[in-house]
C-alpha cells in the first residue's frame, strides 16, 4: 500500500497511490494511515483521486481511521472518482465525511474549508 | 473462471474481469456497479461460507443488452437460515461510534435485482442481474 504524505502548516496530505482498497488491502492501509498520523497533530486530507475501487472492507477501514483520528481531527476526503462516490453514497458516508470536490492542486484553498 | 476463496484471489479475479473492459452496451455505471456487488459477495463466501475451511468459488459473468448477469458457486457452509440477509443500514451514529462493517449486504441490496439465492447439492448458487440502465441513486 503506498500512501504519500505531503504537508502544509496545519494540513497533512494523504495521497493514496493504489487502485484499490479492498478486503486484501483494508488492514494494511488502516495499520499504515494509524502510522503516518499519530505523531502529527494536523488535519488529515486523504486523497483518493487514484482509487478506481473501493469495496465495504475498504470503506470500514476509512470509518476506522476516521475513529482513531478522534472527534478534534475530522478525516477530510477529495478526489472520489465515480465507483468510490457510489459507494460512499449508498452507505450514506457522503454525509459524514467533509468530502472535497477534487484533489487539491494545491492545499492553499483547503485551509479554510469544512 | 474458478478461483481459491481468499482476498487476493478475489482481488485478482475481479481486475481480470473489469480491467479493459471494452465500452459497449454497458455502461461504466452499470460496470462499476457489477464490480462493486461482486465484490461484497465474494468477500461475504471468503468471510463466511469459507471460514472454517478452504475451498474454491466458481463466478459466471455475461454481459447481455439488459445488464449483467451474474452467478457465483461455492461449496461452503450455507447462508445464515437459508436466506439473503436483509441488507439494513448500520443505524446512524454519532462519527465516533460509526460501524466499520455491514454494509456489504446494503451495496448488494441496493445494486443488484433478481437477486436470488439457494442451496444445491452441498453447494451455494447466488445470482443476480445488474441492469444496464442505472437510476441516478
Amino acid at each position: 500500500m503506498r500512501l504519500d504524505c505531503t504537508h502544509t502548516p496545519d494540513l497533512m496530505i494523504v495521497h493514496v497511490r493504489e487502485p484499490r482498497i479492498d478486503a486484501a488491502g483494508a488492514i494494511d492501509f488502516k495499520d499504515r494511515m494509524r502510522d503516518l498520523t499519530a505523531q502529527d497533530g494536523r488535519r488529515v486530507l486523504l486523497d483518493l483521486s487514484d482509487v478506481m475501487f473501493i469495496d465495504s472492507s475498504g470503506l470500514g477501514a476509512v470509518v476506522a481511521v476516521r475513529k482513531a483520528l478522534g472527534p478534534e481531527r475530522p478525516l477530510e476526503l477529495s478526489g472520489l472518482t465515480p465507483s468510490v462516490e457510489k459507494v460512499f453514497r449508498l452507505t450514506r458516508m457522503d454525509s459524514v465525511f467533509i468530502i472535497h470536490p477534487t484533489a487539491p492542486a494545491g492545499a492553499d484553498g483547503l485551509r479554510d474549508a469544512g | 473462471m474458478v478461483f481459491p476463496a481468499d482476498p487476493v484471489a478475489v482481488r485478482q479475479a475481479l481486475c481480470a474481469l473489469f480491467t479493459g473492459w471494452t465500452p459497449g452496451p454497458i455502461s461504466s455505471e452499470a460496470r462499476d456497479a457489477a464490480q462493486i456487488v461482486l465484490a461484497e459477495a465474494l468477500n461475504n463466501i471468503v468471510e463466511h461460507a469459507y471460514a472454517l475451511a478452504p475451498g474454491e468459488i466458481e463466478v459466471t459473468v455475461e454481459a447481455t443488452q439488459g445488464g449483467v448477469t451474474c452467478q457465483i458457486i461455492d461449496a461452503g457452509v450455507p447462508l445464515p437460515g437459508g436466506a439473503l440477509p436483509d441488507g439494513r443500514l448500520p443505524s446512524p451514529a454519532a462519527a465516533e461510534d460509526l460501524s466499520e462493517g455491514g454494509y456489504g449486504w446494503h451495496l448488494i441490496r441496493s445494486l443488484a435485482e433478481d437477486l436470488c439465492y439457494r442451496r444445491e447439492g452441498g453447494r451455494n448458487l447466488l445470482s443476480f442481474r445488474i441492469s444496464a440502465q442505472q437510476s441516478s441513486e
